[in-house]
Order: structure tokens, then sequence, then C-alpha cells
């Protein structure tokens, strides 16, 4: 989990490390956007080898429900 | 699984034509800050498009493409026995837009014409069709006018699909040429049809009053029932997912050689996921050529816009081109580019 977060923040530019716990609503994130709800399907692509869409996406709250999908 | 060749018929050359309006992504006026905007071009790599005028069509665009193309290969208009138009944004509802454009461009009463509505993978599908025509000798000599204006579908309030979208026609000459062969894949998924799609004015939601309303999505963007909508999410997942295989898939069953091909000319719909699917097929950087950053998504021309704007000398190389998007739909080919071809790129 811990590595996920870590590797969720790599996506970020503004928002700070303090800000990035399993309990965040990562959509209500200002630095969120469409932008970068691509780079997290890319990086759960690379780091994961899971693929997700825009509904997977849609379908998560937090950061730990976005976790649960990399346990496939 | 379309996996498939087709002999006998090769390019003899494709010229594209671009309005000339510029249209800049950091001008645009859309996106809230000038760095979101930035973002914006540096994952899509889309800088800057063009845009048809009000009164140009995307016919208008093909036929000038057409008239060039024809005049530098010295073809006789009375010479093409096929003429087929690959667009989603034709002139009228009815009548098919390539009869039109036969009539326009001069050629003969004799010449087949009819209409391909097909959009992102629509070149390669066209060049499916209309070689098959030209295989057995027949029929010697085929035009493949291809393009969209989706700059007039999409509502300038959309985020997520006016900045990426440009307007483009392109012309693209096919002969009979014995010993030349086509290798193709072509892949469709109707279950991804909501991905992109204008949603009003056809018969299962017919155009009304309300199709011109503007509605706000949960992202900010405002568009109506008669503009593209697209789920950028999914066809991204899909690009970086299915297409990569589906690509895989036909180098593996054509055996092959990825390290003898020349040039990948990938759908120029996003630099991000490009580049990702480059990656995981192992291609080089200089294998795969870019025209997104100046002319944007132009639909079913990016394919032929991204050719027509190397300077580079494609003879005697061997090239394949992938077209993915709207549908869901892939279309796959692997050529070789023969001598003299005409490659040129035009405004209009």
């Amino acid at each position: 989990m811990e590595q996920f977060l870590e590797n969720f923040y790599e996506l970020l530019e503004e928002t700070d490390r303090e800000e990035i716990t399993q309990d965040t609503v990562f959509k209500n994130l200002d630095e969120w956007n469409s932008m970068t709800a691509l780079m997290l399907i890319a990086m759960f692509d690379e780091q994961y080898d899971v693929k997700i869409n825009g509904d997977s996406i849609n379908n998560a709250t937090t950061l730990a429900d976005l976790y649960q999908l990399t346990q496939k | 699984m379309a996996l498939f060749s087709i002999e006998n018929v090769r390019i003899a050359g494709v010229v594209s034509a671009v309005p000339s309006q510029i249209v800049n992504n950091l001008e645009n006026g859309l996106f809230s800050t000038r760095e979101e905007a930035e973002k914006f071009i540096s994952i899509t790599g889309i800088a800057e498009k063009r845009h048809a005028g009000k009164d140009v069509c995307t016919s208008d665009l093909c036929i000038k493409a057409a008239d060039d193309l024809l005049e530098k290969l010295h073809w006789a208009k009375d010479e093409i026995d096929v003429l087929i138009m690959v667009t989603q944004t034709p002139d009228f509802p009815v009548p098919n837009t390539s009869i039109i454009v036969q009539d326009k461009l001069g050629l003969p009463k004799s010449t087949v014409c009819f209409d391909v509505p097909l959009g992102c993978s629509g070149y390669v599908y066209g060049l499916s069709i209309l070689s098959q025509f030209l295989q057995n000798g027949n029929l010697k000599k085929g035009l493949l006018l291809v393009g969209d204006t989706l700059s007039k579908q999409c509502s300038p309030q959309d985020k997520a699909t006016y900045p990426l979208f440009g307007d483009a026609g392109s012309a693209t000459a096919l002969e009979y040429s014995a010993g030349s062969k086509m290798d193709f894949n072509l892949w469709s998924d109707g279950s991804g049809f909501g991905d992109i799609i204008v949603p009003e004015g056809g018969y299962r939601k017919p155009f009304s009053e309300e199709s011109l309303v503007l509605k706000e999505d949960k992202d900010g963007n405002k568009r109506a029932g008669i503009n593209t909508y697209m789920n950028g999410t999914n066809v991204f997942s899909f690009g970086i997912g299915t297409v990569t295989q589906e690509l895989k898939l036909f180098i593996e069953h054509f055996g092959i050689d990825k390290e003898q091909v020349k040039y990948f000319y990938f759908h120029q719909a996003n630099r991000f996921m490009n580049d990702m699917i480059r990656k995981k097929i192992k291609l080089s950087p200089e294998q795969v050529p870019y025209s997104l950053d100046r002319y944007g998504n132009t639909s079913s021309a990016t394919i032929p816009v991204t050719m027509t704007t190397q300077d580079s000398d494609l003879e005697d190389t061997e090239v394949i081109m992938c077209g993915f998007g709207v549908g869901l739909s892939i279309g796959i080919v692997r050529m070789n580019i023969g001598k003299g071809i005409i490659n040129d790129l035009i405004e209009y």
C-alpha cells in the first residue's frame, strides 16, 4: 500500500506528500483532472500490469479503493 | 481474427490538404490557467491544429488534394475506376459525398463511388476496400479520399474534444501493380460504441430542439447532443491495451521483422498514448513519426497527414499503418512503398 501511495504521489506535481493517504478522495485533489487520469491508467499498466479504464476510476472513491484494483 | 493479404495493388501517391487557419491550444480560452494548457499540450502533444472555414467541407479539402495528386501523377481523370470517400463529416446526410465529388472532380460516370463512414481506423479500411476492387486488374486505378472536419462537430466548451481535433482532407492514389502486397488486420468491438459518439441526430435519437442545448458534465465541459462526446480515459485504456495486443498479433502472424519496418504510422490521437504503445512494442522513436503537434487528431486523415509531413524519402521502404478509435475499431496494414511515390502536403 505504501508503495502504491508513493507511485500515486509521483504522478502529481503540486500536491504535498502528506495529503496522500489511503483515505484520500483523489478526485477532490486540486490537481486531479483528465490528464492525471491518463497517467494513472499508464501507472497501473506499467507498475502492476493491470488494465483499468475510466469506469474503474469513476467507481473508486479513495486511494484504498484504487489500491484494491492492483490486487488482481 | 481478420488477418488477410491483398496482392497486386500499390500506393502511387498521397496528398493531404489542411486549412490555413491555425488554432493554438495555449490561446483557445478553454483552460483556466496557462499551466493547465501547458500540461494538456505536454501530455497530448497537440500544440496546434487547423480549422476549416465556415463554408469549407471535408469534401472541399479532399477535392483540392485529389486535383493536386492527379496532376502530379499525370493521371487522366477518365482513368479513375473507383472513388471511395471515408468520412464522418459528409456534405449532407443523404446522398453520399463521394458521388458529389465524382461530378466536381470531373470523373467519368462509370466510376464506382460510395462512402465509408468510419473514423480513426478508416484510412486502413479504405485501403483494404479499394485494393479489393483493383487486385484482379479488371479495374486499374482508384482514389481514396479520407478526412474530417471535426472542429465543426465538437463543442468549443468541451476540453475532452475541442483542443484535440483538427481538420484535414487527403487523397491517396492506388493502382494495379503485379507483385505488390498488403497485409491487414481489421478488428471491431461494438460494445465500446458509446466511448466516442455523437449521441443525437441519427434515428436512435432523432434531432430535436433539445439536441442543441448545451449541458454541463461533472468535469465542467459543456456540449450538446449533436456534439462529439469522448470518454478519453476509456479510449486511452483501449489504445495501450487492445491496440498494442492487436499490433503484436499482427507482427507475429505475418512474421514481421520490426527492425526492417522503417515507419510505423500510428493514428495521431495522444502522444503519451502512442509513446506507450511504441515502448510496449519496442520500437525506436525514429520509427514512429508524429504530426499531431501541428495538426492534432484529424480522424481518418491522421495517417496520410503524417506521411505527407515527412521530408524523408519513402521510396522502397516497408511501413506499417495503424488506425484505431471510434467504433471501437482498429485497422492495421503493412506494405512496401515502391518507387516514384508522390508525397505532399498542401494548404487549402
